[in-house]
């Protein structure tokens, strides 16, 4: 049997290995992936929420749509920015990024 | 139990597949396999009887995000692609930190005691998730709606390159 607790520590370990992705990453590009993986747990985990505690409404649901359109809208900005660096800089490698330090 | 059998194979599908889009060294692999974690969350979904966000998933996640990050890998990936996704230099300190976590939110989750609904759940979700989205949720549905409008906007305009009247 399923229980709402294996949700929950699938939606656990993809977030941590998410995070992995985003901490550990040279290249932007994965770490946005990484974030990616992130956003899909915590959208298991609402979902999971919403089918186990409250299933005769969908208020999970709307949350995870509304997760699905900032991840979107994260993903179209930061590739974006990611360009427009690469352009100036040739790289996307993070540790390359250092305008601030010198 | 047939619900039991698909749900381990989805979940080792989708931690299979998280784990090579973090551990592979070429980026377009990783990318790969997170449309393989992508429609493995969808088949989650479903398990959930989330139908419409099943759909969601596959469309947006699998369809326009993973295609995204392509483009962003194809645009700017210079030298040798096999070696294009490394570790930095905070591999290991990045690995305890994720593993310190991950125990720390199963212990959290496996002792707290949560009141299980026995419900059934929604026969279908479009209709419901209109009626909340038009009514309880109008505000943050507008909200949501001008973000993803500016995000766009401003996406065109970092990308492409300032200065240039084109």
């Amino acid at each position: 049997m399923i229980t709402l607790y294996h949700y929950l520590i699938l939606g656990g370990f993809l977030f941590c290995i998410g995070l992995y992705g985003a901490l550990a990453k040279r290249s932007a590009v994965a770490v946005l992936m990484g974030i990616e993986l992130m956003l899909n747990a915590v959208n298991i985990n609402l979902l999971a929420f919403n089918r186990f505690l409250n299933p005769g409404e969908v208020s999970g649901h709307v949350f995870a749509i509304f997760v699905i359109v900032v991840a979107a809208a994260e993903v179209a900005v930061g590739l974006a920015l990611i360009i427009n660096i690469y352009r100036d800089r040739m790289t996307t490698q993070l540790d390359d990024f250092d305008w601030l330090k010198w | 139990m047939t619900s039991t059998i698909i749900f381990w194979l989805i979940a080792i599908i989708i931690m299979g597949s998280a784990l090579m889009v973090v551990l592979l060294r070429n980026i377009v692999h990783s990318a790969l396999f997170m449309v393989v974690t992508f429609v493995g969350v969808s088949g989650l979904y479903v398990m959930l009887q989330a139908d419409f966000l099943a759909a969601v998933q596959l469309l947006v996640y699998a369809g326009a995000i993973a295609i995204l990050l392509v483009f962003g890998v194809m645009l700017t990936v210079r030298g040798d692609i096999k070696y294009s996704n490394l570790f930095n230099r905070h591999k290991l300190t990045a690995a305890v930190v994720s593993l310190g976590l991950f125990l720390l939110i199963e212990k959290i989750i496996l002792s707290s005691d949560l009141i299980i609904s026995n419900k059934p759940a929604l026969e279908s979700t479009v209709g419901p998730i209109a009626d909340a989205m038009l009514t309880d949720y109008v505000i943050p549905f507008e909200a949501a709606a001008v973000l993803l409008l500016v995000a766009m906007v401003g996406a065109i305009l970092l990308a492409r390159g300032e200065g240039k009247p084109q």
